[in-house]
């Protein structure tokens, strides 16, 4: 099964007796682009967490490239190419874009522990950084500090700083969360102009951003697969539009 | 393909260079040698105090570790030096700084693996604790600590063999203490612009996003850990240097919580607020001490009280935000 990216096995977790997630088998492959829906209380965050190892699983087993990362560390499955985005931004707000760019790809290049040479001189580390600034539309912010960035341009940051880490599967968790329509475009572009062979998971609410954007799409409801299919197969599906989708679909 | 390069990244690729204003200390440091002959004293009381603060400034202002036992560290410092002398008879200046600094940033490195799991009120109870822990080892082991009473009378020998060096030689020790704090600054300036100084702030900034990144978290907060203590070792060795005894008082909580006020009062993660904090608080502590011999502490109390209210970044963070306000009109 080496053709799969990413993979989990019969995935748990509880905290107590409250059951977050319920023996999840999911597969991502090279180039996917999937989306994870789900009422809210669902266990997609949590499914997130126990992917990118900030939380451990009760049972079961996270592959990456065929390897068992189920205990690594979080900084280790990082390595190993996995890169995240939160929900509610999780930025250095004092610090300005370039500089938040800047830090992801020096930790990625081994560089972030140097005690010599200034940052602002590892032209390795600040081109790249520029690189994806300038794919992420985010040029002209470049020198601003994120707290002073619209909500919109610093989703567009935490994109940045996860592309930083040259991932190889990148897991979006709501990244069109409360950003006002009129600047969704620029997030919808951002997420279309992803580079090809990295495998997307993307978390969301907004239904239109889903079937715009996945291939494939879960359903998790209560810690647990409910469905999962081609956007066509979900959206027609009775039982999802029953639990989840409710209305949203008509018209 | 190379992108070209955005103005952010023209300010970030000189943005560690010298400024001609951080020629300042130095200078006034220098002119208070020729200004002041009869403070030279207080002067190097003033300069180990900015050392203390500058070390304090690596782990609170900039890595956001807030801990309340860096007086541990300047006490293990000045106990190094000082028992060195009395048992050993080793009392070269210079080697006494290096054994402080290997000293002190030993239990920065041990305490800090420790401690470093926690964070919040944990850890600062827990550097509380390191602090007390010391004292008391300081105070028990009295064959070669001296216990209560300390270590009195130590005297060093000439500075590389060159420069006499005493209690009395209030000249000497002056320049030396702000040729040490010189070359401790560099460190510290280095280490700030680096890519491991911009991590420290990445972890102070947002610690779920550093983590995210794949940084490995507790190593650097570690290692500012125990860089930080060594430097506060020095300022420890130094002190004990010019003033000729050591005692308990070197652990107190007192110069725990003070360097702390100094900090704050000059504004952290500044590199200055050091220069700016102990200056000002030393200087005013020192002055209405001797104009209100019993209220003196009334007068620092207030400063701090509106420091607090309306200068929450100190003196340096309020001068910045005047400037900007004035570049803004």
């Amino acid at each position: 099964m080496s053709a799969l990216l990413l993979e989990t096995q019969g995935l748990c977790k509880s905290f107590g007796a409250l059951e977050v997630a319920r023996s999840i088998d999911f597969r991502l492959e090279p180039g996917a682009r999937h989306a994870l829906i789900g009422p809210n209380g669902a266990g997609k965050t949590t499914f997130v967490n126990l992917l990118t190892g900030v939380l451990r699983p009760s049972s079961g087993r996270v592959l990456l490239g065929g390897e068992d990362v189920t205990h690594f560390a979080q900084a280790k499955r990082v390595k190993r190419g996995i890169a995240r985005t939160f929900q509610i931004n999780q930025l250095f707000r004092g610090l300005t874009v370039l500089e938040n760019v800047c830090i992801a790809v020096a930790e990625r290049l081994g560089a972030g522990g140097g005690m010599l040479r200034p940052a602002g001189r590892r032209t390795e580390v600040v081109e790249e950084a520029t690189r994806l600034i300038g794919m992420l539309r985010l040029a002209e912010d470049a020198g601003r500090r994120v707290g002073e960035l619209p909500y919109g341009r610093q989703r567009l940051v935490e994109i940045a700083i996860a592309l930083g880490l040259d991932p190889r599967v990148l897991l979006l968790d709501e990244p069109a969360a409360g950003i006002p329509s009129a600047e969704s475009h620029i997030l919808l572009e951002a997420i279309a102009g992803l580079p090809k062979d990295i495998a997307v998971l993307i978390v969301e609410h907004d239904m239109d951003l889903v079937f715009r954007f996945a291939q494939r799409i879960t359903v998790l409801v209560g810690g647990a697969v409910f469905a999962e299919g081609t956007p066509a197969e979900i959206a027609a599906n009775p039982e999802v539009r029953a639990v989840y989708l409710g209305t949203a679909l008509d018209g | 393909m190379t992108a070209s390069p955005l103005p952010a990244a023209r300010d970030l690729a000189v943005r560690h260079r010298l400024q001609w204003w951080e020629a300042l200390p130095w200078v006034a440091g220098v002119a208070a040698y020729f200004l002041f002959p009869n403070y030279l004293a207080f002067g190097t009381q003033v300069l180990v105090t900015i050392l203390l603060a500058l070390s304090l400034d690596l782990v609170l202002g900039y890595a956001g570790i807030v801990t309340l036992g860096h007086a541990a560290f300047f006490g293990a410092g000045a106990y190094t030096v000082g028992m060195l002398g009395m048992h050993l008879g080793w009392t070269d200046p210079v080697a006494g700084l290096a054994a402080a600094a290997l000293v002190a940033g030993l239990i920065g490195l041990v305490s800090g693996w420790v401690l470093l799991r926690t964070h919040g009120l944990t850890l600062l109870m827990l550097t509380l604790c390191t602090r007390a822990l010391l004292v008391q080892a300081a105070n028990m082991f009295s064959g070669f600590t001296g216990g209560f009473d300390g270590i009195p009378g130590l005297s060093f020998k000439p500075i590389l063999g060159l420069f006499r060096f005493d209690v009395l030689y209030f000249r000497t020790q002056y320049l030396y203490a702000l040729v040490v704090l010189f070359v401790c600054f560099a460190v510290v300036r280095v280490l700030v612009y680096s890519p491991f100084g911009r991590s420290l702030t990445g972890i102070r900034e947002n610690l779920l996003r550093m983590h995210a990144v794949g940084a490995p978290v507790r190593a650097r907060q570690v290692q500012v850990y125990a860089i930080s203590a060594a430097l506060a070792g020095i300022a420890g060795a130094v002190f004990v240097q010019a003033t000729g005894y050591v005692n308990l008082a070197v652990l107190g909580l007192e110069r725990s919580a003070g360097v702390l006020i100094i900090l704050i009062l000059g504004g952290y993660g500044r590199l200055y607020g050091a220069f700016v904090g102990a200056i000002v608080y030393m200087v005013l502590e020192h002055t209405l001490s001797k104009a209100y011999p019993t209220a003196w502490q009334l007068g620092l109390g207030l400063m701090l009280v509106l420091v607090a209210l309306y200068a929450r970044n100190g003196i340096l963070g309020l001068g910045e935000a005047l400037r900007r306000r004035w570049s803004a009109r």
